[in-house]
C-alpha cells in the first residue's frame, strides 16, 4: 500500500506521520510537496500537524489553498481515504472536507499533554480495531483546538454518526473537567457525511511505540490499515 | 550620518572606553568614520568579545575523546556520540531583552540559539530553558512569566522541537533582571557539518532567509550594559521574532548544505551581518567586499551602519562555491525564502562595504574579532564581606518545627518546588515523537536517537543559592547535580555548555562571585570528563535602582549532555510497586544550610553552601550507575531542592504510591527531611533484589541505608501521617498556578 504524507511549510509533525505509516506501521510513504499537483497513485492521504504557513492567520486558513489541496479535495470527492491531524484536522475543515471549525482553546494557551479520548462505535475506518468504550491516552498539543459548529450542523453530524471521538477522562466518562479545550461537547475527532474523510486534535502518531511507553494511538493506525486493507481488495 | 567624522564623544555613546577608541584609532590609523565606529563598538561590546571573561574562560578544561569540535571553533561544540553521529548543543542568555520585553525577548533567545545549532548542519531534536524569576507574587514577575512562557511556547511549538527539561525559579535578587537561558540540541551525521567558514577569492557571499530591518539595532551592546530604569526606551534594542521563517530557514540549510555547494554558513545573531562577515572571513584568513544595496530589507531609508548592525532574526550568511550559485538558489527558492548575493570574498585581511556606490566603511576583519584584535581584559576582583558572614551560621540558633506536617504541606507549595505544570503544559513537549519522559519521568530528559540503540540523557542545573554562598562550591555543585541527574537516568555524562549570568564586571565583588563559579565548574568539570564545548556569559544582570545596584544571584547554568548506550537502560524516578524498599545512597548530614526549607520558612538568607565533597558525590554516582546497569533497581531520584521529603513525594506522584520511613535519629529531624546536603540518590528496590543492592553497594566507598518502603496512598513519616499522596499531587500541582 502506498501513503501520501502532505508538508505544507510549517508543516512539523510530517517527519513523525511518516516514521509510524513506514516504521510502525510498514507501508511505503511518499511525501506530496503543497506545490505539487500529482498525487502519485496514493492510496491513503495524510495531513500532519504543525503551524503551516505560520498559522499567524486562522489555522490552516492559507494552507486549503496551497496546489496540492485542489488535488487532495478532488481525490476526497472521489472517495479516496482522508486523515487530518491536528493542523491538518484544521486545514480539512478550513478546505470544507469537514464540518465545523477549530477555534482558540477556552484558557487561550497552547496545551501539550496526555488526554483521554473515547471513540462513539467502532464501525468506522479510523475505529474499527478499538474496543467500544474504551479510553484511548493520546496527547494533544495545540493552541487553536476547540472544536465548533452552529446546531444545524451538529445535528446533521449527529444523525450520521459523523462524531467519532470525544475528550474523557480515564474512565471513560465524557465529563466537563476531561474537556482539555472547550470543545463543543467534547469533540475531539469527526468525519464527513460519506466517512472518507477524518480529522481529530489529538496526535495517535505521539503515542504509537513501545519506546514511548504508550501504544494507544496505534489503534488508531490499526482501523485505518484495516479498511484500507479492505477497500483495496473491494476495488 | 554614515560618513560623518566622530568624536571620542561618539565612541563613549556607542559604550567604548576612552582605552577602547585609541585602540581603534591605531589599527586604522585614522579617524573612522560613524559607520566604522558603530562596527568596533558591537563588536568588542562585552556579548559579542568576551573581553572581560575570556582569560578565566579558557582555563575550563576542554579537551576529551569525545569532543569532535571544541569550545569557540564553531557557534556550538560537538560530541561524539557513536554510530557516526555526532551531537551539538549549546545554552545561551537571552536575559536584557526578556526584561523589558519579555514576549519577544524570550521568542528571540530560542530562535538564537536553535540557528546555532543547524548552522553547523544539525537538525535541532530537543530543547531546554532555564528561567529565573522574582518574587511570584509581584505583577511584574507575573507579567514577565507570561511573557516568557508564552514567547518560548508560541516561537519553539511551531518551529517543532520538542522542550525535554528545564528550570523555573524564583528569587528576589531576579525581580528585575529575569533570566531566560535556552539551550537547544541536535544530530548531525559525521561528514554532513558545514563549518563557519569564509574563504577561497571571487566566490559568492550570500544573505538568506528574512528582509533587514531596524530591529535589534545595537542589542549586543544593550545586552553589555546595566539595565537601568529607562531600559524600556531601549525597546528597539529587541528584536523579534518569526518561527514560521526560522523553521523554513532550517529545512532550506539542511538541504543547502546537502547540494555541496558551500563553502560555509553562519546565522545572524547579535551584532547581524558584521559579526558574520568578520567571524567568518577571520577564520578563513580573508576579507569580503559588499554591496549592501543588494541586501532585502524591511523598510526604505535604512543607513548602512543599520543595515550592519541590525539583528533581524532568521537569516543566515552564505559562502557558496563560485558557478555553483544557481544550485544554492533553487534550495531557497523552492523554500520561497530570500537568497541574494551581496558580495564577494577578497585575498586581504579586509571588509568593504559599499552603500549607494560609496565605500561606507572599510576595516580589517581579524581586528573586530576575538582572538584578533578585539580587547581582552584581567578585571579585579575582591572577597565581599557576606562570605564570611554567611559561615557564622549556626543551625542551633533555627528552632526545630513543631508541626512537621505543616511544614511539608508548605514546602511541597513552595513556588521553586511545587510542579512546573503550568509552564511545560503550554511547551510542545512531544513532538518528533522522541521524549521518552513523557509517559515515565526521569530525573534528566530522555531522548531517542532514532535508528540506533542509544538515548541523549539532557538537564540544565544551577541553584544560585548555592554559588552566591560560595561561588566555587555551588558551581561545582551545578555540575554535579547535573551529572547526578543524568546518572539517576541510567546515562553517562559527556559534556557540559555552561550559560554564566553574572552581574557588572567591573564590580570586583561581582566578578569575584564569576572568578569562583569558573575555579568550581572547571575542578567539577575535570572530575567527571565533561569538557565545557562552550555556551556563553552575560554579564550586568543587574538593575539599578534610584543608583543601587542590585546583582542578581550569581547564575552559572549548567546545561549537560548525557548518553545512554542502551536506551532500554533507561531509569525512571517513580515508584514502581508496593512494598518496594526504600533506599538512600549517600549520607544525609545534619545540614539545611541555603536550603529551601530554610529560605521560604525560616526566612534566613544568610548561610553557607550545603554539604558537598566530590569524591563521596563519584562514589555515590559510581554505584547508582552499577545498581541501573545491573537491572537491580525499580527507581532512582535525586535529592534537590526541599530535601528527601520532596525527593519521595515526587517519587509517588506517578503511580500514586505513597510510603512508610523512618527518620535518623542522630540528626534533626529536619535536616532529614529537607535538608540539601549533596550526594544523595533514592532508589526503590523489590525485595528479591535487595541482596543484589547490598552487594553492589558494599563494594562502594559510601553510606547507604534502609529508608522504609513503597506504600499504600499515605505518606507516614515516623509512623505520623504526612498525608494522602492524591491530595499532596493536587497541591503539588496546582501551587504555582494559583499564585498566578
Amino acid at each position: 500500500m502506498k501513503l501520501g504524507v502532505v508538508i505544507f511549510p510549517g508543516s512539523n509533525c510530517d517527519k513523525d506521520m511518516i516514521h509510524v505509516l513506514s516504521n510502525v506501521m510498514k507501508h511505503e510513504v511518499v511525501e506530496l510537496w503543497h506545490k505539487d499537483h500529482d498525487l502519485q497513485n496514493v492510496d491513503g492521504i495524510f495531513l500532519p500537524g504543525g503551524f503551516s504557513f505560520g498559522d499567524y492567520l486562522r489555522s490552516g486558513a492559507i494552507a486549503r489553498y496551497s496546489p496540492i489541496m485542489k488535488e487532495v479535495i478532488a481525490f476526497a470527492n472521489k472517495g479516496g481515504f482522508v486523515f487530518g491531524v491536528c493542523n491538518g484536522f484544521q486545514i480539512l475543515c478550513e478546505s470544507g472536507l469537514l464540518p465545523g471549525a477549530l477555534l482558540h482553546n477556552t484558557n487561550q494557551k497552547f496545551i501539550c499533554k496526555n488526554i483521554y479520548i473515547k471513540s462513539s462505535g467502532n464501525n468506522s475506518a479510523v475505529n474499527n480495531a478499538i474496543d467500544n468504550g474504551k479510553a484511548l491516552k493520546i496527547p494533544i498539543a495545540h493552541g487553536e483546538g476547540k472544536y465548533y459548529a452552529d446546531k444545524n450542523v451538529l445535528d446533521e453530524m449527529k444523525q450520521n454518526n459523523q462524531i467519532l471521538f470525544h475528550y474523557c477522562d480515564e474512565n471513560s466518562n465524557v465529563t466537563e473537567e476531561a474537556n482539555p479545550n472547550g470543545s463543543l461537547e467534547n469533540i475531539a475527532g469527526v468525519c464527513n457525511k460519506n466517512k472518507n474523510v477524518f480529522g481529530m486534535m489529538p496526535h495517535p502518531e505521539r503515542a504509537s511505540e513501545g519506546i514511548l511507553k504508550n501504544t494507544d494511538g496505534k489503534l488508531i493506525f490499526d482501523s485505518i490499515f484495516n479498511y484500507l486493507e479492505k477497500s483495496i481488495e473491494n476495488k | 550620518m554614515s560618513n560623518r567624522q566622530v568624536t571620542i564623544k561618539d565612541a563613549t555613546k556607542l559604550g567604548l572606553t576612552t582605552e577602547e577608541y585609541d585602540k581603534v584609532l591605531s589599527i586604522l590609523g585614522r579617524v573612522p568614520n560613524y559607520t566604522e565606529l558603530c562596527l568596533y563598538s558591537v563588536m568588542w561590546s562585552e556579548h559579542a568579545s568576551y573581553k572581560n571573561s575570556i582569560n578565566w574562560l579558557k582555563t575550563l578544561p576542554r579537551e576529551g575523546e569525545q569532543i569532535m569540535v571544541e569550545a569557540g571553533e564553531e557557534n556550538a561544540g560537538m560530541v561524539d556520540i557513536g554510530d557516526g553521529l555526532a551531537c551539538v548543543f549549546k545554552i545561551e542568555s537571552h536575559n536584557h531583552p526578556s526584561a523589558v520585553e519579555p514576549y519577544q525577548g524570550a521568542a528571540t533567545g530560542v530562535g538564537g540559539i536553535n540557528r546555532d545549532i543547524f548552522t553547523m548542519g544539525a537538525r535541532p531534536i530537543a530543547q531546554l530553558n532555564s528561567l529565573r524569576f522574582g518574587n511570584i507574587e509581584s505583577d511584574r514577575t507575573k507579567w514577565l512569566l507570561k511573557g516568557v512562557v508564552r514567547g518560548i511556547a508560541d516561537y519553539g511549538n511551531a518551529f517543532g522541537v520538542p522542550v525535554v527539561g528545564g528550570e523555573v525559579y524564583f528569587d528576589d535578587s531576579y525581580s528585575t533582571n529575569p533570566l531566560v537561558n535556552a539551550m537547544s540540541v541536535g544530530i548531525v551525521k559525521e561528514g554532513e557539518t558545514i563549518s563557519a567558514i569564509s574563504e577561497g577569492v571571487g566566490n559568492p557571499v550570500f544573505i538568506v532567509g528574512s528582509s533587514t530591518g531596524k530591529d535589534g539595532i545595537h542589542g549586543a551592546t544593550f545586552a553589555s550594559a546595566d539595565l537601568h530604569e529607562d531600559s524600556a526606551d531601549d525597546i528597539p534594542s529587541v528584536q523579534v521574532g518569526d518561527p514560521f521563517q526560522e523553521k523554513l530557514l532550517l529545512e532550506a540549510s539542511l538541504e543547502v548544505i546537502k547540494t555541496g555547494a558551500l563553502v560555509g554558513m553562519q546565522d545572524m545573531g547579535a551584532a547581524g551581518i558584521i559579526c558574520s562577515c568578520s567571524e567568518m572571513s577571520e577564520k578563513g584568513n580573508s576579507g569580503m567586499k559588499i554591496n549592501l544595496d543588494k541586501v532585502p530589507l524591511r523598510q526604505e531609508n535604512m543607513e548602512a551602519w543599520e543595515m550592519l548592525l541590525s539583528e533581524s532574526q532568521e537569516r543566515m550568511l552564505l559562502v557558496g562555491k563560485k558557478g555553483r550559485e544557481s544550485e544554492i538558489e533553487a534550495v531557497f527558492d523552492k523554500w520561497d525564502l530570500n537568497c541574494k548575493i551581496i558580495g564577494e570574498v577578497i585575498a586581504e585581511d579586509k571588509l568593504e562595504y559599499f552603500h549607494k556606490g560609496k565605500l561606507v566603511a572599510e576595516v580589517p576583519a581579524s581586528t573586530l574579532v576575538l582572538g584578533g584584535g578585539a580587547p581582552v581584559y584581567d578585571r579585579e576582583y575582591t572577597e565581599p564581606a557576606y562570605y564570611k558572614e554567611n559561615l557564622k551560621f549556626d543551625i542551633s540558633q533555627i528552632t526545630e518545627p513543631n508541626n512537621y506536617v505543616e511544614v511539608a504541606n508548605a514546602l511541597l507549595k513552595a513556588p521553586n518546588i511545587a510542579s512546573k505544570k503550568w509552564v511545560i503544559e503550554q511547551y510542545d513537549t512531544m513532538v518528533q515523537t522522541n521524549n521518552m519522559n513523557t509517559n515515565e519521568p526521569s530525573d534528566a530528559g530522555i531522548v531517542d536517537v532514532r535508528g540506533t540503540d542509544t538515548a541523549l540523557a539532557l538537564t540544565t542545573d544551577c541553584n544560585s543559592r548555592y554559588v552566591y554562598s560560595d561561588p566555587e562550591q555551588g558551581a561545582s555543585i551545578a555540575v554535579a547535580e547535573a551529572a547526578r541527574n543524568i546518572v539517576c537516568s541510567g546515562g553517562e555524562p559527556l559534556a557540559i555548555t555552561n550559560c554564566l549570568n553574572f552581574g557588572n564586571p567591573y564590580n570586583p565583588e561581582a566578578f569575584w562571585q564569576f572568578v569562583g563559579a569558573i575555579k568550581g565548574m572547571g575542578d567539577a568539570c575535570k572530575r567527571f570528563n565533561t569538557p565545557v564545548t562552550g555556551g556563553n556569559v552575560s554579564f550586568y544582570n543587574q538593575t539599578s535602582i534610584k543608583g543601587v545596584n542590585i546583582p542578581v544571584y550569581p547564575t552559572p547554568t549548567i546545561g549537560m549532555l548525557g548518553l545512554l548506550k542502551d536506551k532500554t537502560n533507561k531509569m525512571s524516578l517513580s515508584f514502581k510497586n508496593e512494598d518496594d524498599l526504600i533506599y538512600l545512597i549517600g549520607e544525609t548530614k545534619n545540614d539545611i544550610s541555603q536550603s529551601e526549607y530554610l529560605n521560604t520558612w525560616h526566612k534566613v538568607r544568610k548561610s553557607p553552601v550545603p554539604y558537598f565533597n566530590m569524591d563521596e558525590e563519584l562514589a555515590v554516582q559510581d554505584v547508582v550507575k552499577k545498581l541501573i546497569s545491573s537491572k537491580v533497581i525499580n527507581s532512582a531520584h535525586d535529592v534537590s531542592e526541599g530535601g528527601i521529603f520532596i525527593t519521595l513525594l515526587e517519587s509517588g506522584l506517578t503511580n500514586n504510591l505513597g510510603f512508610d520511613i523512618k527518620s535518623d535519629k542522630n540528626i534533626r529531624k529536619d535536616a532529614f527531611l529537607f535538608g540539601e546536603s549533596q550526594s544523595r540518590i533514592i532508589v526503590s528496590v523489590s525485595k528479591q533484589k535487595e541482596k543484589e543492592l547490598l552487594d553492589i553497594a558494599n563494594l562502594g566507598n559510601i553510606q547507604f541505608n534502609l529508608l522504609g518502603k513503597v506504600a499504600g496512598s499515605k505518606m507516614i513519616i515516623d509512623n505520623e501521617n504526612f498525608g494522602d499522596i492524591k491530595i499532596a499531587k493536587e497541591d503539588y500541582d496546582t501551587a504555582l498556578e494559583k499564585l498566578i
